[in-house]
């Protein structure tokens, strides 16, 4: 019961104490950020797997239930925080040296960890406004953490989507006073009980409300032009943890909880995420083929991959769900290691233009083979994990009785088989040998790319049956039992 | 203090009384925030335009010399470290994460309402250092080379 | 009710202000506004005609008080506001800095 608070606090102290101890060098901010992520990925992977199914509540400050703010962690909750600390660990790994070559200086670290604070906190509280706060301070730390590198297009990137950050904040408040003053209360659970028996004139407000904001921070369809400036300008590990988990826990995680456990899915907006899921695949893959810039390239698929997500998530059968959620997990692992080759790309050659590339599997091995393993998964090849999940998804959709959006999904899928072959022909395997680099790939940097790869292959041992029942199972009835999820906080 | 930054002697004179009273007012919003409107937010603003107020007056040179910038960097980092000790230990003594594990004390009091003064005196020293040390560092930013707006 | 259209006309101000202002200053200071406009709606959400402030003070006697919940949440507001305009504001300095305009139609040097 008393780890709850942990996965938020070890973070936050780990942030400040970096801030106090400073110093000339980055040493204590590589060495303290490495072992808070460190143990809270350890509480995660324990909660999970020994914990699992069970549901833990934990009340801050000793305030109980109406008047005080709870943690809540469901297997939702502990899954996405697993995805959250193990891609921030890889991160860590990767930045020892590509930050370096940028400035020796503690503040990217305590930036991090605020960012990883705020992510760990949005995924498991139980209060509208506390899910508010946390997603504020993530957003700042993100702000700041594109703008890192300091050149000019850093900058003009990082305004526009704090711009855009500031606005979709705006739009979420004037959400949350139109649920407090229909509900009086904050407690997700708690609304979610009370607002089944109110005018759905409410309802649909506070949802559309509610859609634009989160659905700004997801970058669904209408929402999406701060991506492809934001996450192509910013240091290579930042726009892993961007693309990788920040889009997914502030947006698709909080669309997840706010419309399936708060306002139980109401039909108006499944509609409208399965619309905007599909024109965000399509709109998205179609943007990236004619991209030569590797990392705008891997920013538009991730509109597209976002778009997998919110169609399984439309679907709302427990198949969609398992596939949506699965994804999730998915594209975390497999964009968060082409974020890195990317970013090795550059920092061995200089360049990011895949006209400019060349055969590359001499020189860096790591690099080339690993981003085979990932541009396979993006596909949706078979064995590895994007095959199961893209499969999982369009299989639901059939059994929905949505097979124009089925084939929509599988038409996405070929466009980004396609856009990944223009990628290894060009950037990985091209005509023309390169015969120096700028600077080798250090240790650190080709241990996080390897054990993402790894993990893009083990994961899809996630769909056999028996695994499946014990690990994603769980997950999925958290989402969908909405009576569940209120008899959790005010049974209690 | 004749130097050419900053404004005239007259706001000079006029700064060099108030400042005291400014950062006087602050502190009393912040310690009396468990009885009071006010609290550790609001007084720790008052206590950062107390800085300003010299900063606007006597210009970059004179505040560099007189606060030490190192210092408040550390009050800084070191009174939000302390807010979350205090948190840490509600938590290891019992009752949750920022409980409040101090005696409540007897009503309207100044030394009442447990734990919640000291984290108003820990939000509110961090809350002027933040917003002085932001404002000292834009004011560092030249836009062309010497032309300051 | 008229209050409500006021406050919600403030906020279209500040929406005005983001989409049609091309200095970046100006951009900065609609979003502050549309700020302060969720902040009033926030706070005359707590109102009760004919109730008193919610402090407890010596001897006061005992008439309903407004809601005190939305007030703490407006301060949580304005500090988080407080702290983006304060990162946008650096940020605009060093776009100055390299780009030497402020004017937000000349500083596109990413496309496509």
């Amino acid at each position: 019961m008393i780890i709850l608070p942990l996965f938020i606090a070890i973070p936050l102290l780990a942030a400040f104490l970096i801030t106090f101890i400073g110093g000339r060098e980055d040493r204590w901010g590589i060495g303290l950020s490495l072992a808070g992520v460190s143990v809270v990925l350890l509480l995660a992977l324990y909660t999970f797997f020994m914990r699992n199914g069970d549901r833990l509540v934990y009340e801050i400050g000793g305030w109980s239930t109406p008047f005080g703010i709870n943690l809540i962690l469901d297997a939702f909750a502990s899954f996405m925080l697993i995805t959250v600390n193990l891609l921030a660990f890889t991160s860590l790994l990767f930045s020892m040296q590509y930050i370096r070559y940028l400035s020796r200086d503690w503040k990217y670290y305590a930036l991090f960890m605020l960012l990883v604070t705020g992510m760990n906190g949005v995924i498991m509280t139980g209060d509208l406004f506390n899910l508010f706060v946390y997603m504020e301070i993530a957003l700042l730390a993100a702000f700041a953490l594109v703008a890192y590198g300091g050149r000019a297009e850093e900058f003009e990137a990082a305004f526009k989507y704090a711009v855009m950050g500031a606005l979709s904040s705006v739009i979420i408040l004037v959400g949350i006073a139109v649920t407090y003053s229909a509900v009086s209360t904050l407690t997700m659970a708690q609304i979610g009980e009370e607002l089944a028996g109110k005018d759905p004139l409410i309802l649909h407000w506070i949802g559309g409300l509610f859609l634009v904001g989160f659905g700004l921070k997801a970058a669904s369809m209408p929402f999406h032009a701060w991506l492809p400036d934001a996450h192509s300008s910013a240091p290579a590990p930042i726009s892993s943890m961007l693309s990788g988990v920040l889009i997914k826990a502030l947006g698709v995680y909080v669309l997840i909880r706010v419309f399936f456990n708060v306002l139980g899915a109401p039909d108006m907006f499944l509609t409208a995420f399965l619309v905007l899921g599909t024109i965000s695949i399509l709109v998205g893959v179609f943007m990236a083929i004619g991209q030569w810039d590797f990392k705008r390239l891997l920013a538009y698929h991730s509109i597209s991959q976002i778009g997998y997500i919110l169609l399984g998530m439309g679907i709302a059968t427990p198949l969609g769900i398992l596939g949506a959620v699965f994804h999730l997990l998915n594209h975390a692992l497999f964009k968060g290691l082409l974020f890195y080759n990317a970013g090795a790309v550059e920092t061995a050659l200089g360049t990011r233009d895949l006209r400019r590339m060349g055969n590359l599997t001499r020189l860096l091995p790591t690099t080339s083979s690993t981003s085979m393993v990932a541009s396979l998964s993006i596909s949706g090849i078979p064995p590895f994990n994007g095959f199961f999940s893209k499969l999982i998804i369009i299989i639901a959709a059939i059994e929905a009785g949505l097979p124009i959006y089925a084939l929509l999904a599988i038409v996405g899928s070929l466009l980004t088989l396609a856009s990944f072959m223009k990628v290894q022909r060009y950037g990985f395997r091209g005509e023309k040998m390169i015969e120096v680099v700028k600077q080798h790939i250090g240790a650190g940097m080709n241990t996080a790319m390897v054990i993402l790869a790894v993990l893009c292959l083990v994961t899809s041992v996630l769909v056999i049956p028996g695994i499946k029942e014990a690990v994603m199972d769980p997950v999925v009835s958290a989402i969908l039992d909405q009576s569940e999820y209120i008899r959790l906080i005010t049974g209690r | 203090m004749k130097s050419d930054q900053g404004m005239t002697v007259v706001v000079k004179t006029v700064t060099r009384v108030s400042v005291w009273v400014i950062l006087m007012y602050g502190i009393y919003i912040v310690f009396h925030g468990h009885l009071t409107p006010g609290g550790g937010f609001q007084g720790g603003v008052i206590l950062a335009l107390a800085f300003l107020n010299v900063l606007l007056a006597y210009g970059r040179d004179f505040t560099g010399d007189w606060l030490n910038i190192g210092f408040l960097n550390r009050v800084e980092s070191g009174s939000i470290t302390l807010f979350l000790i205090i948190g840490i230990l509600g938590l290891l003594i019992g009752g949750g994460f920022l409980a409040n594990f101090i005696g409540h004390g007897e009503l309207f009091r100044l030394v009442s309402a447990g734990t919640i003064p000291l984290l108003n005196i820990a939000i509110g020293a961090k809350v002027a250092m933040s917003l002085f040390l932001v404002i000292w560092v834009l004011s560092h930013l030249q836009l062309e080379e010497g032309e300051e707006i | 009710m008229t209050v409500y259209v006021l406050c919600f006309a403030l906020f279209l101000v500040g929406v005005y202000g983001i989409l049609t202002k091309r200095d970046l200053v100006k951009i900065i200071l609609s979003i502050a506004v549309m700020g302060y406009a969720a902040n009033l709606f926030f706070i005359l959400f707590a109102y009760k005609s004919g109730a008193i402030y919610p402090i407890l003070t010596k001897g006061a006697t005992d008439a309903p008080m407004v809601d005190p919940l939305p007030q703490a949440l407006v301060l949580t507001s304005i500090v988080i506001e407080l702290g983006t305009t304060a990162l946008l504001v650096a940020l605009a300095v060093r776009l100055y800095q390299k780009y030497k305009t402020f004017d937000i139609t000349k500083i596109r040097r990413l496309s496509g």
